[in-house]
This record gives C-alpha cells, sequence and structure tokens, in this order.
C-alpha cells in the first residue's frame, strides 16, 4: 500500500494521462464522416435536427448530447418473396422449394392455387420516418408487400396471374406505395418484379398437357392441309389433261371426217363420170388385193349339197393343202 | 478541509442531476411515476427532461408504429372451407398513461390483441363464403385460353358482395373499441396469407386438373374436328375438279362427233350407193387376210367366168 501511495506522490501526471483519456474519448464523438451513399440523421437530446448531414466530414456535440445515425438513401435494397438467393453471381443460385412456399402459394380470384414468387426493391426516401415512424420497417415492408400481392392475386384468375405478371406487378407496386405512405414509413418502391408464375407443383403436369394439347390440334390440322395440298393441286392437272386431250380427240375425230369426205367426194366426181366401167375396175382391183392374202380359197359347184363334212375346216393351216 | 467540503458537495449535484435528467427519443414517450403511481403528464416529444432524482422513475414506452403478426389459424368460412388464416395488424399507443395501467408493457399489450384480433378475424371469416375474403372486387375474370373459343366458365363462384377491403375494415372496426380501453389505437388489419388447409388444397389441386385436362380435351378434338373438315373438303373439292373435267371432255367429244356425223353424212349423202360399194370393198380388204378362208360357189358373181368364158348362163 505504501509503495502504491508513494508511486503516486512520485507520478502526478497519472491525473494529466487519465483526462486527456477522457478529453479523446469526448473529442473522438465530435466528429464523423457519412459516406457518398448516406445522410446522417441527427438527433440532440433524442429530438430530430434537421436537416440531415450530407455525405463529408461533420462535427457534432459529443456523445451523450448529440447522436448520429447514418441512413443509405441511396442504396437499394431488396426484399425476396418465395425464394431466397443463395449466391448470386454469373449463375444466380436460388432457394425455392416447401421452406418458402408459404410465401408465394396464394388463392387466386377463380378460387385456384398459385405459385407466385416476387421481388421488391425499395430506397429510401425519408430518412426521418424511415427512422422514427414505425418500429420495423422491414417487417412491416414484408407484410405489407405480401397483403398486397395477395389482394391483387385474388381479383384475378389463374390465366390471368400466369399471363399477365407485368400487369399484376404494376398495380401492386401501386397499392404498395400507397399503403407505405399512409404507414410513414419513409420508403420508396422502386421495382416490383415478378419471379416465375406458376401452379403449384402437382398441376403443372396438367397445365403442360394443355400447351400440349395446343400444339396437337395445330399439327392435326397441318397434316390434314398437307393432305389436301397433295392432292388438289395434283387433281386440278390431271382434269386439265382429260379436256385436253378430249380436245385432241376432237380435232382428230373432225379431221379424219374432212378427210374421209373429201376423199370420197373426189372419188366419186370421177366415178361419176364412167360409173359401170368404175365399179367394176373398183370391184376386180379389189379382189386381186384380196385374194393372194387369203389362206385357203375352197371352190364348191352350185350343185353341191352339204359339203361341209369334206372340209377340215380350224385345222392349223399348212403348205399341204 | 474546506476545500474537500465542496468537493464533495460538487460530486453529489452532479450525480443528482445525471440521475435527474433524462432524455426522450424521437420514437419514445415517458410516463414518470413516483414510487409506482404517474405523476404528472406523459412526455411524448423528444428532448431533455428532468425528473426528481430517485424518488421517480421514467418508464418508456414506443411512440412509433408497432406490429402485430397474427398467430396463423385454421378458419372454416361460411361455405364449409377450411383455410389458414394469417393476419397481421400495426397499432401504437396513444395514451401511454392509460397503456402503463392497464396492460403495463409492450409483451402484455401483444397478448391482449392476440385475444381480440384473432377473435375477430375468427368472427367475420366464419360469416363469409370464401370467395368474399379471398377478392376485393366483382371485376370480371380473364378465364380465356389462348386459342380456344372461349370456355364458358361455369364454377359457381358467386358474387362478391363485401370484398376482402370490407371484411378488414369490419375486424378493424369490431376489435377498434375494445383496444381503446388500453391507450392502444388499432391503425389496420391486413390479411396477410389465405390459404386452404392440407386436405383442401389437395382436392382443390385436384379440380384444377380435372378442369385443364377439360381444356386439353376440348383442343384435342377441335384439332380432329377440323382435320376432319379439310378431309370433306378435300374429297369435294377432288370429286368436283375430275367430274367436271370428265364432262368438258364428253362434251367435246360430243361436239366433235356430231360435227363428224354431220361432215360424213354430207359427203356421202351424194350417192350413198356408191358410198356403201366402196366402203364395203374396203372392208373387204382389211378383214380378209392369211388367217381367213373363204368358200366361194360356183354361182358367186366371181367364178363367172371360171366355168367358161361366156360368162352368160
Amino acid at each position: 500500500m505504501d509503495k502504491i501511495k508513494r508511486a503516486k506522490g512520485k507520478f502526478p501526471g497519472i491525473w494529466i494521462i487519465i483526462l486527456i483519456i477522457i478529453l479523446i474519448y469526448i473529442g473522438s464523438s465530435t466528429f464523423y464522416t457519412i459516406g457518398v451513399d448516406e445522410v446522417g440523421v441527427i438527433q440532440r437530446f433524442g429530438r430530430y435536427i434537421t436537416p440531415p448531414r450530407p455525405p463529408g466530414l461533420h462535427f457534432k456535440l459529443p456523445r451523450g448530447i448529440e447522436k448520429v445515425t447514418k441512413v443509405k438513401v441511396r442504396f437499394v435494397y431488396k426484399e425476396e418473396f418465395g425464394f431466397r438467393t443463395i449466391q448470386a453471381g454469373v449463375r444466380t443460385r436460388y432457394a425455392s422449394g416447401s421452406a418458402y412456399l408459404n410465401e408465394s402459394l396464394m388463392l387466386t380470384g377463380d378460387l385456384n392455387v398459385a405459385v407466385v414468387p416476387w421481388i421488391v426493391q425499395y430506397r429510401i426516401n425519408d430518412p426521418y420516418n424511415y427512422l422514427f415512424k414505425v418500429h420495423n420497417v422491414r417487417a412491416t415492408l414484408r407484410d405489407l408487400a405480401e397483403s398486397t400481392m395477395r389482394l391483387v392475386v385474388g381479383d384475378r384468375s389463374i390465366n390471368e396471374v400466369i399471363s399477365k405478371r407485368e400487369e399484376i406487378a404494376v398495380q401492386t407496386e401501386g397499392l404498395l406505395q400507397k399503403e407505405l405512405d399512409e404507414a410513414e414509413t419513409g420508403i420508396r418502391v422502386t421495382t416490383i418484379e415478378m419471379k416465375k408464375t406458376n401452379v403449384p407443383e402437382p398441376v403443372q403436369s396438367s397445365f403442360n398437357e394443355v400447351n400440349q394439347a395446343v400444339q396437337e390440334k395445330e399439327k392435326m390440322i397441318y397434316q390434314a392441309r398437307e393432305e389436301y395440298n397433295k392432292l388438289i393441286p395434283k387433281a386440278r392437272g390431271q382434269a386439265e389433261k382429260t379436256v385436253k386431250s378430249a380436245e385432241g380427240y376432237a380435232l382428230d375425230r373432225v379431221n379424219r371426217a374432212k378427210g374421209d369426205a373429201s376423199r370420197f367426194l373426189a372419188q366419186y366426181e370421177e366415178y361419176a363420170k364412167a360409173k359401170d366401167v368404175t365399179r367394176r375396175r373398183l370391184y376386180l382391183e379389189a379382189l386381186s388385193e384380196i385374194f393372194p392374202k387369203l389362206g385357203s380359197t375352197y371352190i364348191i359347184d352350185s350343185e353341191q349339197e352339204n359339203f361341209l363334212p369334206l372340209l377340215n375346216l380350224g385345222q392349223p393351216k399348212g403348205g399341204e393343202k | 478541509m474546506k476545500v474537500k467540503a465542496i468537493i464533495i458537495i460538487v460530486i453529489i449535484l452532479i450525480i443528482a442531476l445525471f440521475a435527474a435528467a433524462y432524455v426522450v427519443d424521437e420514437t419514445e414517450q415517458v410516463v414518470i411515476t413516483q414510487f409506482g403511481k404517474a405523476v404528472g403528464e406523459p412526455k411524448k416529444d423528444p428532448g431533455l427532461y428532468f425528473k426528481i432524482p430517485w424518488f421517480q422513475k421514467a418508464n418508456y414506452f414506443p411512440k412509433n408504429l408497432q406490429e402485430w403478426d397474427g398467430d396463423p389459424g385454421q378458419v372454416p368460412t361460411l361455405d364449409k372451407t377450411f383455410i389458414y388464416v394469417d393476419t397481421f395488424a400495426r397499432w401504437k399507443i396513444v395514451d401511454p398513461l392509460e397503456f402503463f395501467r392497464t396492460v403495463n408493457n409492450v409483451v402484455g399489450a401483444l397478448g391482449r390483441l392476440d385475444d381480440i384480433i384473432d377473435s375477430a378475424v375468427r368472427n367475420f371469416i366464419t360469416s363469409y363464403p370464401l370467395i368474399e375474403t379471398v377478392r376485393k372486387t366483382n371485376r370480371e375474370l380473364d378465364t380465356f385460353e389462348l386459342g380456344i373459343d372461349q370456355v364458358k366458365d361455369t364454377s359457381p363462384l358467386g358474387e362478391v358482395s363485401l370484398g376482402r377491403g370490407k371484411i378488414t375494415k369490419g375486424i378493424l372496426d369490431q376489435a377498434q373499441p375494445k383496444l381503446a380501453d388500453f391507450g392502444i389505437e388499432l391503425v389496420d388489419v391486413k390479411i396477410k396469407r389465405l390459404n386452404y388447409v392440407e386436405q383442401v388444397r389437395q382436392s382443390v389441386y385436384g379440380r384444377m386438373i380435372a378442369e385443364r385436362n377439360q381444356i386439353a380435351e376440348k383442343f384435342r378434338s377441335e384439332g380432329e374436328g377440323e382435320a376432319r373438315k379439310i378431309e370433306g373438303d378435300r374429297e369435294r373439292d377432288l370429286k368436283q375438279i375430275t367430274s367436271e373435267a370428265y364432262r368438258k371432255a364428253q362434251e367435246i367429244k360430243g361436239k366433235a362427233d356430231a360435227e363428224a356425223t354431220q361432215i360424213y353424212a354430207q359427203a356421202f349423202g351424194e350417192d350413198p350407193d356408191f358410198y356403201s360399194f366402196i366402203q364395203t370393198l374396203d372392208i373387204y380388204k382389211e378383214a380378209m387376210g392369211k388367217e381367213s378362208s373363204i368358200i366361194l360357189s360356183t354361182d358367186s358373181e366371181f367364178l363367172k367366168y371360171f366355168k367358161g368364158y361366156d360368162g352368160a348362163r
């Protein structure tokens, strides 16, 4: 004990050191820096002092009197519903599945069930409201976003939920912003983006089947058209051919008739000059032409009756006859 | 000795000052109590305040908007569908004095909110059909299927007379007066999640699948019908084309035949006898050949000189 007392007496500078430490402690809390995407909200004895401090180095009254809270006003925050990003990157991985399904599973207006995952991006546009008006802004935002999305989806059919995502996003954004303003959260929604809306897993295959059926329908129609296109132009050509060949026949027939007629008339003209002689000549000419060609000739006396048995008609023609 | 006494007095004063001063934050309000009894008006504005040190105590209450999350419970609707309803509400302490007297702190308040809001939610959900809670308006739903002629939606969804907005408003109106006694203002009550319970969900899935299958079948049979129609067109067009061609061809041929007949008649009419004479000779020439045998009677004109040169018999 004596030693300590003696030490104290020897070094009065210890008081100075303590004083300096206290001064440094107080002094270090009299300046602060605000980052480029932030503003500093100052409270003196708990009361908010306007205006918020811009980025840069600033001074304030020491700890216990003034307090600074930094709010990132330019940063875009993101809330995910129905899934979570595990690892953002070139190929972002998501965690979905049953764990977050409760967030995205909702009833549609036609009492069907849809899976609607989405994200909300927002900025803090009023640091005062953001810090002081609502106890837990993030929870409030999540609750309001879920409730608003369900309100919008609840007034749409399952088809609309799947096909008109943009419309849903726009309407939800408007309603959600109104709610957030009313609740004085100091938040501005920048985007609501719908992820892939779908029907629940067990129902998906039947929805795909409808798409497949649409394809099948088209296919059947195209096949029928194909068959039509294969046959009809061919048939038209065939018809054309039939008509043309009939025309050919007609020309042939008429020309032949004309030819025959001319020949006959020419012959007749000569014949008329010497009827009897010409007649005989023509007859004999014909016979002389015919007889050499004939296979066999039989000559029967006019008195002879019943000569047929004598002949061996129908036998192959031979040279011995 | 004198200096020492002064130092002690100053130190005591400083300590007393620190004990007397208290800060009310922007998010807080304070009720001062003296031996457990509230004294004076609650301090709602932020800033630096003083109280009697040691004898008085500052009780802090939040002034900003508080959240309350309902317990998701299984509730039957009027049409006997069991659903899970997850509600949330936002509230704030408007009368900290009353709040302090009745529920003491936030945890106590949340218990009261559970009792009052949950029962109000149940009351309302069970008194209306499901559709009233799900939908907001009577907006025309677009159930139009891409490429289908219009599936007539016959599911009896019913009319929406209230809608979710009015139902949550009703819940709020029912719960609010009961909470006013606790110095609490209920700002709003909203339905966060609404879902079928598991068994109902399965049967709803079944219904959705059946509905889709029916639509798929409709597409298929439409395709089939369309294809048959085209096939029919094909058959008809084919028949039409060939028969028209046949008709035209026959007409042309007939006309040609007629013309030929007329030409022949005109020419041969000059001397029908001569015509039949030379025509017959021509036919003989053509018809008779190696294959033919001829039996001539000595009576025939041809052999009239064969029997004798006289010729006259």
